[in-house]
């Protein structure tokens, strides 16, 4: 089993404690995280990436209860074994596309995947050496979806990757992430309300805010 | 990739902004480097300049003009004195010893200065090549003078009346060049020296030619003249003459510290001279420079102050938007204090470059006064001589840097990764 979460729960300060579902998953399993919003998918997205620290419960990634670390090391495990997909690209625009990638390997201190490799198949290639700021919205997405796979993680979590994008870019995006997702052998968690994105990946749970 | 090439591309994002700063620190640090450069100099100059002598005897007038003429050679000579009246105090018992100079031409603008031998003494220089003048316009060259001129031993000049160029020239009779200087980096690589009576028979002759013009007795005169030529002149003490004749300042020695107390006094009081110390002349003058230091320092200091500040603002203000770049370092490994080195990298690069750039454009800046300004006043500076004291610059300059980056960087450091990006 790669992935465990038991029994996790979170209070936002001032807010009900939300408890959410036990789930756990293997390497190259897909999963949805569906709810309606402010339901808590993102907190538990946080949870799961040792973003934010459960109430109580625990997260066990590979064998490493992820709660358990803290500062330096938490920060270093995420960099090598979790990578992240924001709602926004969420690009550094001070570096153009190439170094964005080679942050992950430096943060991370991984050697990762090749860039070029994995940007040519992405079908961002080309781009390797823009500016951030002269991609699309398609682009972009791909170009932190990229970041996100650079240093081969264990887990791939995506929060709601493809609100922003039309029709044919949210298959592509789909696509790409489960392909990837395979071929690295990670565990892939989506949060979404995004219907379209159900079509492609069956295997859910859902978040409720009781 | 690394801290050091994320914080230099942040500084690279924004050229306008990091160059305005960088542009104010460094022209702060600029102005400290000019001063600290022409202080230091200058002062080490001067007290080199006028080691040794003790007291300066000449016409009356403005002490510090007379120090400033017979000692650095820059400004007018106050008047010539009696030279039976500088004899009689080189007499007296608290003197150990006298130097008479005679001032008053110059050649391309290089003072002629008429003196004796014991003035090489004392300013301790040694001939590069050829000998001292033994014999009446017989000239030796200081290094400066030899090199800018292009004279060479043997070379015949004639000399110009005034102390700077483009006076009328006295062409009777030229000057030879007997000897050149070694470099000593002191006043005397840009006099001329010879012996006093160079200097009053060049005077003499201008009155000559007018006499016989004017009473026809040309002959004569010229033969008498010529013939005093080859007599060898005075090494040391005063010409032997029989004429009244004038020199224009003495370089006087104590001979006991109570010199120092009676002499100036005596010769103020009691004969037609005056008497001036060059080391009280100087600190009254740097005492007088000071205020204007004082104030060019000050304004130094407030564009290192409005640098650090604009600095900070630039940090600052550019956090909002780099939260989310820091929120994302952090998703992808960075630990906080990483974040901090990036926050406080970007700040001492800055400053460091504003250093860099501040104690250059300082050079810069007096290399171009040196090559505008009077030869006579500042070839005497050295524009790329570094000091110790312009690592203090730098040091100042990354402790503004670090300063002004602590707020951001702690605000970098409290970043929280989880807030940041989901309330997007």
């Amino acid at each position: 089993m790669l992935l465990q979460a038991k029994s996790l729960s979170f209070a936002h300060p001032g807010q009900r404690t939300i408890h959410f579902p036990d789930f756990d998953l293997d390497s190259g399993q897909s999963l949805l995280i569906l709810g309606n919003s402010g339901s808590g998918k993102t907190t538990l997205l946080n949870l799961l990436g040792g973003l934010l620290s459960p109430d109580s419960g625990e997260v066990v990634l590979d064998g490493v209860k992820i709660n358990d670390l803290k500062g330096q090391k938490l920060d270093l495990f995420r960099g090598k074994n979790i990578g992240i997909v924001f709602q926004k690209p969420h690009l550094l625009a001070a570096l153009n596309v190439r170094e964005n990638l080679e942050l992950a390997h430096f943060f991370g201190k991984k050697e990762g995947q090749k860039t070029i490799e994995l940007l040519r198949e992405l079908g961002i290639a080309d781009k390797a050496k823009s500016s951030v700021r002269a991609l699309s919205e398609g682009e972009a997405q791909r170009v932190s979806i990229a970041r996100a796979l650079a240093n081969a993680p264990k887990l791939i979590l995506a929060d709601e990757p493809t609100s922003s994008l039309d029709d044919s870019n949210t298959e592509k995006v789909i696509r790409l992430l489960q392909t990837q997702a395979s071929k690295i052998g990670a565990a892939l968690i989506i949060v979404t309300h995004d219907q379209r994105v159900k079509q492609h990946i069956p295997n859910f749970i859902e978040v409720k805010a009781s | 990739m690394n801290l050091f090439k994320i914080a230099w591309k942040y500084l690279t994002f924004r050229p306008l902004s990091t160059g305005l700063n960088v542009f104010l620190l460094a022209l702060g640090l600029a102005i400290i480097t000019v001063l600290l450069l022409v202080q230091d100099q200058f002062e080490k100059k001067m007290n080199q300049d006028a080691a040794g002598i003790d007291l300066v005897v000449g016409a009356k007038g403005s002490p510090l003009q007379l120090i400033l003429s017979s000692v650095y050679h820059i400004d007018f000579p106050t008047g010539n004195i009696p030279m039976d009246e500088a004899q009689r105090l080189s007499r007296n018992r608290l003197v150990k010893n006298v130097i008479p100079l005679a001032l008053g031409d110059n050649y391309q603008g290089f003072r002629i200065v008429g003196t004796n031998h014991d003035y090489l003494t004392l300013y301790g220089v040694e001939l590069e090549e050829g000998a001292a003048w033994e014999e009446p316009f017989e000239v030796v060259l200081g290094s400066e003078v030899a090199k800018k001129s292009g004279l060479t031993l043997g070379s015949e000049f004639s000399g110009s009346h005034g102390i700077s160029v483009g006076s009328h020239d006295h062409d009777q009779h030229n000057f030879v060049v007997k000897g050149i200087l070694f470099p000593r980096g002191n006043v005397v690589d840009r006099l001329v020296l010879t012996s006093i009576e160079s200097v009053w028979y060049t005077h003499d002759e201008e009155g000559g030619e007018e006499e016989a013009d004017e009473e026809g007795v040309v002959h004569e005169d010229e033969e008498a003249h010529h013939d005093h030529f080859h007599h060898p002149v005075a090494k040391t003490g005063f010409p032997q003459t029989d004429e009244e004749r004038e020199v224009t300042t003495l370089l006087v020695q104590y001979r006991s510290p109570m010199a120092a107390v009676q002499l100036p006094r005596m010769i103020n009081s009691g004969t037609s001279m005056q008497a001036a110390s060059p080391s009280f002349e100087i600190s009254r003058l740097f005492e007088l420079l000071g205020i204007g230091i004082t104030l060019l320092e000050g304004i130094g200091f407030i564009l290192i102050g409005v640098s650090g500040l604009g600095i900070f603002i630039a940090l600052y203000n550019s956090l909002k938007e780099r939260k989310y770049d820091l929120a994302i370092l952090r998703a992808l490994g960075a630990s906080s204090m990483q974040l901090v080195i990036l926050v406080f990298l970007e700040g001492i690069l800055l400053t460091f470059l504003g250093a860099v750039v501040g104690i250059g454009l300082g050079h810069s800046f007096l290399a171009f006064l040196i090559s505008k300004g009077d030869p006579m006043m500042t070839s005497s500076l050295e524009p790329w001589i570094f000091l110790k004291q312009e690592l203090w610059i730098v040091a100042y300059a990354l402790g503004v840097g670090i300063v002004a980056s602590a707020i951001p960087a702690w605000s970098a450091y409290q970043t929280s990764i989880a807030k940041q990006l989901t309330k997007a």
